[in-house]
């Protein structure tokens, strides 16, 4: 571990929500999905989320299933582009942390230090990029670093127990533990993998461990943090915004969330 | 074509090992999610171990000897020759099982899952013709196949859907995305992502994240080396002038360029589909888990790619391809749907042979450089004649009704 590292902005505040005894909510959302997009990101940070992951949208989003997929095609058909989530989220205070998701052709092409200082200008404290694994982070994290944008990496099932700790020792703000096998989406059932990867990274690591992919209710969320630090809420947030839930919807549902995290 | 010095890699081969890093240069690496690291780097071993067994080795070449036909010859194009001015000799590999070089891979491929205790099968297809392989390595070795296609491609090679299915494997069509070629890899790689314990993703081109561009080249080597040697006894002991490949992926180019392009002096030329010109007209990007170049818009968003041949409708080009593209080692050009109509009908007429649409491409670009004086007159062409074209032939009669 590296011990004589500060924590960034987005380690130091979810560390905070944490030692205070708090579950962490950490929803997402597709940026540019919808004109309300900005109005429901506002309300997520009204109804309990502790940090909130906004999708930039990418054309081939291989981790992502048919939700997130969606979200993104309708995101790119009205145009959204990188800068453009960027100067939207520049615009607003959610008053909680800001963390990106998208694929590393968007951060390649925008350049490794551009987009760094882009995200850094904009308020945002992490990046997740699913597609960059550990071997491959170092050009895009030693521009990251600097500009206090945590890049937050990803832990899965198939992890074996030597990496997990070179994994969790290179990823900033929090752990990212891959719910299951497969991609992003709604379950009917957790799995039981959802709590053993949470495990295994809780034992590797002091940073927040928060529980991603595959996690779609309340008694979902409250299961796997039991072992987890909080939870990462895509598909089934999503999904409701496409049906036109709006802010309300969005709101109704993360409350509903936290409710089941609080409750414990 | 003027010989020019080549520079090499410091201590080793231009077509060599990549490394544990999977890089050609500043190309290739793996870019995958986590989920899929430890599959890759299981996958890396596994082959790294097969490929130094002789015994391994024995057995691929007893299968693709007995079973696929190889070796397969190297035909001197007489009349064709005539008419270009330039002396035209054709790797045949339109005369391999299932028609196409895609067999060298898959049989490779499924010999290796089954080495690693995997017995079911996914892979893409974009016109069908490495599903179609991959189906029928499955068969062959009894394992299960499932086949990604998208929906597009489905409705425009609905005979080669039915094949596969034939040979007893399941087709999904694909209806995320442009629906094409691109998107089904971009399915396959979720599926694999879910059933990786149990399964072997049989990737078909020399793309992906490490280790597939550099086994499916070494997979597809055999072209190389079985050309290089045929070539040297029907030319008294010398190499062709020049090598000609088409390249989507870009695996057939990768497999006979592997036999030439550390000790010969033989001009490599790749030719694209005007359409779907990664190296002519792509930048460097990172998708499907390698860094190489792609067709994409100012926010990194991927293009689609487009051309008369489905097997080249891809927006990228396997890493080391760029590679090669980057040292000057092979030249990367690009050939239009008209000229390639008209190579395809010059070959059949001149030599009796039916090309696939995606070879023709190679073809249409020694027709144009005969007639434009780049290759000059006595100039010998080795042309790898990647599949054959019985596939295309409704297709083409459709093209050339709609031309009248």
């Amino acid at each position: 571990m590296t011990g004589a590292r500060a924590p960034g902005t987005l380690e130091a505040a979810l560390r905070a929500r944490r030692d205070a005894g708090h579950k962490l909510l950490v929803p997402y959302l597709t940026g540019g999905m919808d004109d309300g997009w900005l109005l429901a990101l506002e309300a997520l940070a009204g109804a309990g989320a502790d940090a909130i992951e906004v999708g930039i949208p990418f054309s081939d989003p291989m981790i992502d299933g048919p939700t997130v997929q969606e979200a993104s095609l309708r995101a790119l058909g009205r145009g959204t582009t990188p800068d453009g989530v960027l100067a939207d989220l520049s615009r607003v205070d959610v008053g909680v942390p800001l963390v990106v998701m998208t694929y590393y052709n968007v951060v390649y092409r925008a350049g490794h230090e551009r987009l760094a200082g882009l995200l850094h200008a904009s308020g945002v404290t992490g990046a997740i990029i699913p597609d960059l694994p550990l071997e491959e982070t170092g050009p895009w994290a030693a521009a990251a670093d600097p500009a206090d944008v945590a890049t937050v990496l990803l832990v899965a099932p198939s992890t074996p127990e030597d990496r997990i700790g070179a994994v969790c020792a290179r990823s900033r703000g929090f752990v990212y533990a891959v719910g299951r096998m497969g991609v992003t989406g709604e379950q009917t059932e957790l799995a039981a993998s959802a709590r053993e990867v949470a495990a295994r990274v809780r034992a590797a690591t002091d940073l927040p461990v928060c529980v991603g992919i595959g996690v779609s209710t309340p008694e979902q969320a409250a299961t796997v943090c039991q072992v987890a630090d909080g939870v990462v809420v895509g598909s089934a947030l999503v999904r409701r915004l496409l049906e036109g839930a709006g802010p309300e919807g969005a709101a109704e549902f993360v409350g509903s969330l936290r409710r089941a995290l609080d409750a414990g | 074509m003027t010989a020019r010095p080549t520079p090499r890699p410091a201590g080793g081969r231009i077509m060599g090992d990549p490394g544990p890093t999977g890089r050609f240069g500043s190309f290739g690496g793996r870019f995958v999610p986590e989920s899929l690291v430890p599959a890759c780097l299981e996958l890396e071993a596994a082959f790294r171990s097969a490929w130094a067994d002789p015994a391994f080795r024995a057995e691929l070449a007893a299968i693709l000897h007995h079973y696929g036909g190889r070796p397969t010859p190297v035909t001197e194009c007489a009349r064709l020759s005539a008419e270009l001015g330039v002396r035209v000799l054709l790797k045949r590999e339109d005369l391999a099982h299932t028609g196409s070089h895609k067999l060298n891979n898959v049989v490779g491929q499924g010999l290796l899952a089954r080495r690693m205790g995997k017995h079911r099968l996914i892979a893409e297809t974009g016109a069908g013709q490495h599903g179609v392989a991959t189906a029928t390595a499955a068969a062959l070795l009894g394992m299960e196949c499932v086949v990604y296609m998208g929906e597009v491609d489905t409705r425009r090679q609905e005979l080669n859907v039915f094949r596969m299915e034939l040979l007893g494997a399941e087709v999904r069509a694909v209806t995320s995305g442009s629906r094409t070629l691109k998107d089904a890899v971009n399915e396959a790689l979720r599926a694999w992502v879910a059933d990786v314990a149990d399964t072997h993703y049989c990737l078909g081109s020399v793309m992906g994240p490490h280790p597939y561009p550099w086994m499916v080249r070494e997979f597809q080597r055999v072209i190389g080396e079985e050309a290089r040697g045929q070539c040297r006894e029907l030319l008294g002991g010398s190499d062709p002038d020049v090598v000609v490949a088409c390249a989507g992926g870009g695996s057939n180019a990768a497999g006979i360029f592997a036999g030439f392009a550390d000790d010969s002096d033989a001009g490599l030329v790749a030719v694209e589909a005007a359409g779907g010109a990664a190296l002519t007209a792509g930048i460097p990007g990172v998708l499907h888990g390698m860094r190489s170049a792609l067709l994409q818009d100012e926010a990194g968003q991927i293009l689609e790619a487009e051309s008369i041949s489905a097997g080249l409708d891809y927006p990228g080009i396997g890493p080391e391809h760029a590679h090669l593209a980057e040292l000057g080692r092979a030249r990367y050009v690009a050939a239009g749907d008209g000229a390639v109509l008209d190579a395809f009908q010059l070959l059949a007429r001149t030599e009796g042979i039916l090309p696939a649409l995606e070879s023709a491409h190679a073809v249409a670009w020694v027709v144009a450089a005969a007639a434009s004086g780049e290759l000059a007159p006595g100039t010998t062409v080795l042309i790898n004649l990647s599949g054959r074209g019985d596939k295309d032939v409704a297709q083409v009669r459709d093209l050339l009704r709609g031309r009248r």
